[in-house]
Parts: C-alpha cells; structure tokens; sequence
C-alpha cells in the first residue's frame, strides 16, 4: 500500500513559499490569519487565491497586522479551530508577546516562518534571527532545507503540534528568497493522503461550548504559575520523541522518512559541520568536495532546534576529531551562537570534551558557497590533526572586518 | 421587546459574586447588566476580556466568576482574539460542524485597552464586519495598573501621569471621541450608556447584538479609587456624568445619531468636579480656566450632539 501512495505522488516544480501554500490547501484548516511581509507575501497571497477560488473550506482573516494576525489564531485555536498563519522577520518580531500567550493556552498553531533577517539596518533577504529570537517562547521548531523538506515538514507540522503529549505551537522556517522564491522540486501527495495523514482536529476544550463554560486565559499567581509553565516545558520535550514517531509514519505514505537530525556521510567522518536549514545544501557538495580529496569530511543537519536534540547531538558527534557549528543568526553579546552553545552545553552536560568552533554565517542574505564550506573542513581537519583551537573560538564568516 | 426587571431578577447571574473588584466597582454591575440583558432575550454568550482590572478580578485562577465560556488573551487584542472565535463558529456553522444557537460575543475592554493600546485591533474587527458587540467600561484611566491616564481621561484629571505638580494641572488635554471615530469606520450600531440609566443602557446591548455586524458601547464607569470619590457614590457619580453633559447618553445607528436621555436639568460642570477628588486641584484660582475649558467644551459637544441628532 506504501508502495502505490508513493507513485502517485505528482512531481511538480514549486516555489518554497508555494510547497506551503499547497500544504495549507490540502489540509484545509479551519483559519488562516496572516499579514503580508516580504518574503512571505507570496504565501498570503496565493492562499487568499485558493480561498477567492473556493478550492478550500477555510475562514481566511485578513488582519491588519501580525499582532492581529497571532492573536486571531490564539482565538480560533481556543474556539477549537485548526488554526494556521504565516509570517517573518519583522513580522514575528511583532508577534512576540502572542508567542508565548499561544504556547502557553497550549494552542496547536501551525505557522511558516520564511526565515528573514532583523532590522536595522533594514534587509528583506534571509537569515534565521527571526525563528532564533523567538527560540525560548514554548514553540516546536523545525527546518527545511529544500522545496521538498518544506511542504514535507508543513504536514508533519500540524501532527506534531496537536499531538495530545505536546499540544504547543509550531514554527515550520524555510529560507526567504533562497527557498521561497526559487523553484524547486516537490513531490506532492495526493490531497486525500494529506487529509488522512493530518486527520481532523478533536481540541480537548472549546470557547463555543457554550454548555460546558470554560474560563481560558486565568490570571496565575505564584501560587500556579510556575505549574502551568512546569507543564510546557514537559510538552515540548515530549516532542523529542513524537518528532521522530511522526516523520516515520509520514515516511510510510511519502517514501521520506523525518527525524530530529539528518547525517550526511557522517558515520566514518573526522570532520563535521553542523548546521540548520537551506545552508545545508552548499555544505553538502562540500562533503562530497573533500571526500574526494581524501578528507573524511560529514556533516549534521539539524531539523529540530526547539526542542533541542541533545541526546541525538551527542551521539552524532562525539567520536568526531573536530566540528564546526555554523548559525546563521544574530546573537549579540553570548558566548557564541545558540546552536553552539547548545551543543556545547550536551557535551559538557555528558562529561565530553570536543573541538568545538563556532561561525556566525550568511546574515542578511550573503550567500555561502561550497568552497568556503571546504575552506572550513580544512580548517577543522588542521584542528583534528594538532589538537588545538586557534582562537577565537566564535568566527564570522566572510565578513569585512 | 423591553426587557422586565422581574425577569432579570429570576436570571441566574453569568458572572458571579465572590470576585475581587472593590466595593463599589462600576464594571462589575455594568457586566451584570449586559450579560443580563442578552440572557433574557434568551440567547448564550461567549465573553473576552483584554487585561486590566475586570480580567484580574474574575479570573485569579483556580477560581472564575464567569459562568459563560470567557477568554483573555493580553492587553492590546481582546477584539482580534474574540473576532477569530465568531469567526471559527460561523465558519463551524457553515460546515454543519456545530448548530447555529445565535451565539452573541462580548468583549468588556477597560478604556486603556479601547482608546489607546488596543485600537488598531478593534478598528480592523469593524473594517472586516465580524460580528462582536464591544462594550467599553470606561472609568477614565488605567486602573488596573494605579490610575494612569490614558485617551478617555478628561482634560485636568489628576492620575499619576498626570499629576498635579507646580507646574502641572493634571492631563493637558481633552479626551477622544472615539465613537465619532467608529461611525467614521462605518461601525453599523455605537452608544454611549451609563450604568444608572440600567433600562436605557439594556435597550441599548440589546440593539447591539440584534444587528449584523461588530458594534459598539462605551459606558462610563465611575471608579471610587481612581476617581477619588466615596465607594457608595458610583451610581449618583454615573447619573452626574449625564446631568451635566460630560457624558451625554445617544446612539448611532447606521451614521444617525439619536439622544436617548437627556438630562432633566443642565447641571453646571462644577457640581461634577466638585464631587471627585482627581478634579479637587480644579477649584483653586489659578485653575479656573481649565474648569471653564471644560465646560465650554461639553457645551460645545452638546451642541454639535444635538445638531447631529436633529
Ligand atoms: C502590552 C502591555 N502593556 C502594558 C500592560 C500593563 N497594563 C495592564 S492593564 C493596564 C491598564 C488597563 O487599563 P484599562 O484598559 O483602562 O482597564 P481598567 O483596569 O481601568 O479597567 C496596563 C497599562 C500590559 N499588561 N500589557
Ligand atoms: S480600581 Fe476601580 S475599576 Fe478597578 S476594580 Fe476597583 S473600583 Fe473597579
Ligand atoms: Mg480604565
């Protein structure tokens, strides 16, 4: 039966943003609130196309901001309705103080971030800030690194977040332009595959059951409130292991099978990158650069970083000579990057010690191509071979300084 | 069909005793009157609240005055949040997913959350049409937070950000006209209500909600604390409002105005000031001219009220 789903899937060449659209149009939820920001305007758009086109059932709410947009969504979800936005940069920034008020009335959303740099100075283009900053508010966040990992994560998305052991919103990012705008393989499922995967939506509580009243939203004092918060931060770390379930079960239907993080010829490398989102494409060819000279050069991709994949980190990565975690955000003022000290923090909370450096990369849209991947790896395997970091031990790369 | 006190008096109240507003509080009762009014024409209610001091009151959990489904989402966007849940029953409806059982949805918006840090939202719920009924209590500052002013505040109101100093007065200037703002925005029903005038503003809720579409009423709330005024006044405070002009009671259907009551006799707006402390700073000499500007500026609304409502 596997088997037959598989071929039927239809290939089409679709833009990032619209591998989403197609995503949202099959599933067909219940709202939609979202605002348009570049790069996601195409997905607002397009979207509003197939609700003019009656090709979906939804309630499309054309707010007047992204604050509006989240706090719809925040009441849809708690009406019982699948709820379902999408925004970036600026746009998330604005959402900031609904994040956290959808995590925590524990509201399923699912939202596409087409991961955008922060202002000032002001750019449109790519970088992951956005999805970075909010990284701490009780979201599930996952990453695409192709047209393909973007529609496959927007359906695996909405299981995750309505998963009874999580109910928590979810961030499915995407790189603006770099994915959003250009064309790209996708292997579309058809709809009724899509509706049988994703199911339908059963809230435990609903604000229009007006015969059962429910109060949503209480004030907590110090009396409850580190409780309720105790509670989501158990939820997202039951994601942990629903991630995993969810992309096997979606690889049952799809052929493509999801986890937390991905290796790339990492079994027998010394050398690794690791990394989050469209970067790992260029990283990629890298691997397979240095391979052919004779370096054992992998890499990691990480496809979760909220919540955090220690356990899986660690594994990855402990027998390795030398690594370098490249992030593609800014983060003024810390030790190092976010997914660096992540993964710096599970070694050290394991008792392992690594060759660790760090690379601030790509901000505000600057492209990174394989041959600065390669300059890396021979970076690393200088490290692996002398056993010593020359500092600093936090780079930026490529950069005019 | 008017609604019968006697009626009422048999309800079951929706939002119970037992919650923390101080004696005295004019939201609580101007709830009770609402929630009242849309019992007894027999329909269910589905309530929000932006934060402020009604939301603190009835919520500390694990207790809930409210006996209707009532949600709380932040300060700025009661009107965005409950907006989404009509919209998520209409579209339910629509699918055949629930029965239509002509849900009424009220929001209770302290006039901070209205006139300033939540207007954006509540304008773009109008522009879209979706179907709320948002009733303001409008005690004239941010109380929740310790009587801070905010767009309803009347001109040389003392609050703690506008307090009366050497050089200072109290606010330096006049409040909004933010339902002049909402019949701009084409809002098909706005009022202006008062809690002592309790038949006038139950006719009133219950145009609100037979009408298609968002609308609106702001109903002065005279708060004992921010107010500076004794805790059994806020009735006699409320009917002040009216009889002077400071709080005219109209409607405006579809863009007409109507006065619905007027007062018996024009009071002086002296006798309003001279009731509340937040004003004492008014009486002394060098004052006089902003007690005279505020009387001048009620006679000139009253005029224009009456002008319109022609
Ligand atoms: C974004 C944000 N800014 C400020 C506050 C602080 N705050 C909470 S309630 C409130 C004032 C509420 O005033 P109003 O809306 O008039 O309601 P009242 O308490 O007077 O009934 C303020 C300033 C907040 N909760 N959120
Ligand atoms: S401060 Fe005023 S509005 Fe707030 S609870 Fe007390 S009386 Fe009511
Ligand atoms: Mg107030």
């Amino acid at each position: 039966m596997t088997e037959v789903m598989v071929r039927k899937a239809e290939v089409k060449a679709l833009e990032g943003d619209k591998a989403v659209t197609e995503a949202m149009r099959q599933i067909n939820p219940d709202i939609v609130a979202a605002y348009p920001v570049t790069p996601q305007t195409e997905i607002v758009m397009e979207f509003s196309q197939f609700v003019a086109e009656g090709l979906v059932d939804t309630e499309f709410i054309p707010v007047e901001s992204e604050f509006a947009a989240m706090s719809s969504c925040v009441g849809a979800s708690c009406a019982g309705a699948r709820a379902m936005s999408a925004t970036c940069g600026p746009g998330l920034e604005l959402m900031w103080e609904n994040l956290w008020v959808a995590s925590g009335l524990r509201c399923p959303i699912v939202m596409a971030v087409v991961n955008r740099s922060h202002a000032a100075p002001l750019n449109i283009l790519t970088d992951q800030t956005d999805m970075m900053g909010s990284r701490d508010t009780g979201w599930v966040q996952i990453y695409a690194e192709n047209h393909q990992e973007v529609y496959d994560n927007f359906i695996q998305a909405v299981r995750i977040a309505e998963h009874p052991d999580i109910l928590l919103p979810i961030m499915s990012g995407h790189a603006g332009f770099v994915l959003g705008h250009t064309l790209g393989r996708v292997e579309v499922l058809p709809d009724e595959v899509v509706r049988n995967f994703v199911g339908e939506y059963k809230p435990l509580y609903s604000l229009l059951d007006i015969d059962h009243p429910k109060t949503f939203g209480a004030y907590d004092h110090w009396d409850y409130f580190f409780e309720h918060r105790r509670q989501v931060f158990e939820a997202i770390n039951n994601a942990l292991r629903v991630i995993p379930e969810i992309g096997q079960e979606y690889g049952k239907i799809s052929g493509r099978y999801y986890g937390l993080v991905e290796p790339y010829r990492l079994d027998d490398a010394d050398v690794v990158i690791m990394i989050i989102g469209s970067g790992a494409g260029a990283c990629r060819e890298a691997v397979d650069e240095m391979r052919e000279k004779g370096t054992k050069a992998g890499m990691l991709k990480v496809r979760c970083f909220r919540p955090f994949p220690a356990e899986e980190v660690v594994k990855a990565l402990k027998d390795k000579k030398a690594v370098a975690v490249m992030d593609r955000c800014a983060c003024f003022g810390a030790e190092g990057s976010p997914l660096f000290t992540e993964t710096c923090a599970a070694f050290f909370n394991r008792g392992l010690r690594m060759k660790l450096i760090d690379y601030f990369y790509g901000l505000g849209g600057r492209d990174t191509v394989p041959s600065e991947f390669c300059d890396i790896f021979r970076e690393l395997s200088q490290i692996a071979e002398t056993g010593e970091i020359k500092p600093p031990l936090v780079r930026y790369l490529a950069v005019r300084e | 069909m008017p609604i019968k006190l006697k009626e009422i008096c048999n309800q079951e109240d929706k939002i119970a005793s037992g919650h923390r507003a101080c004696h005295g509080c004019p939201e609580t009762i101007i709830v009770r009157q609402v929630l009242h009014t849309i019992t007894a024409m027999g329909k269910p209610v589905i309530a929000a609240c932006p934060t402020g001091c009604l939301e603190v009151c009835t919520s500390p959990y694990p207790q809930t005055a409210w006996r209707v489904p009532w949600i709380h989402n932040a300060f700025e966007n009661a009107s965005s949040t409950l907006a989404a849940a009509w919209s998520t029953y209409k579209h339910f409806v629509k699918l055949g997913k629930m029965e239509d059982r002509d849900i009424k949805f009220v929001i209770f918006g302290g006039d901070g959350a209205t006139y300033d840090i939540g207007l954006q939202f509540i304008s773009g719920v109008i522009e879209r049409g979706q179907h709320i009924l948002y009733v303001c209590l409008n005690n004239e500052a941010y109380m929740n937070t310790g009587i801070q002013r905010s767009g309803a505040t009347p001109l040389g109101a003392w609050t703690t950000t506008t307090p009366v100093g050497k050089v200072l007065p109290g606010k330096t200037e006049h409040r909004k006209d933010i339902v002049g703002m909402f019949v701009a925005n084409g809002i098909p029903y706005a009022a202006q209500a008062a809690p002592h005038a309790w038949r006038d503003l139950m006719t009133k809720v219950q145009k609100a909600v037979s009408i298609e579409g968002p609308s609106y009423i702001d109903v002065i709330a005279p708060c004992p604390r921010g107010w500076r005024f004794p805790m059994d006044q806020t009735i006699y405070m409320s009917r002040l409002a009216v009889d002077t002009c400071m709080w005219p009671l109209y409607e405006v259907e579809n863009g007409k105005y109507r006065i619905t009551t007027r007062p018996l006799e024009k009071k002086p707006v002296i006798e309003y000031l001279k009731a509340q402390g937040r004003f004492g700073h008014l009486l002394l000499p060098e004052n006089k001219h902003i007690a005279d500007e505020l009387q001048r500026k009620v006679d000139q609304d009253w005029e224009e009220l009456q002008r319109r409502a022609k």
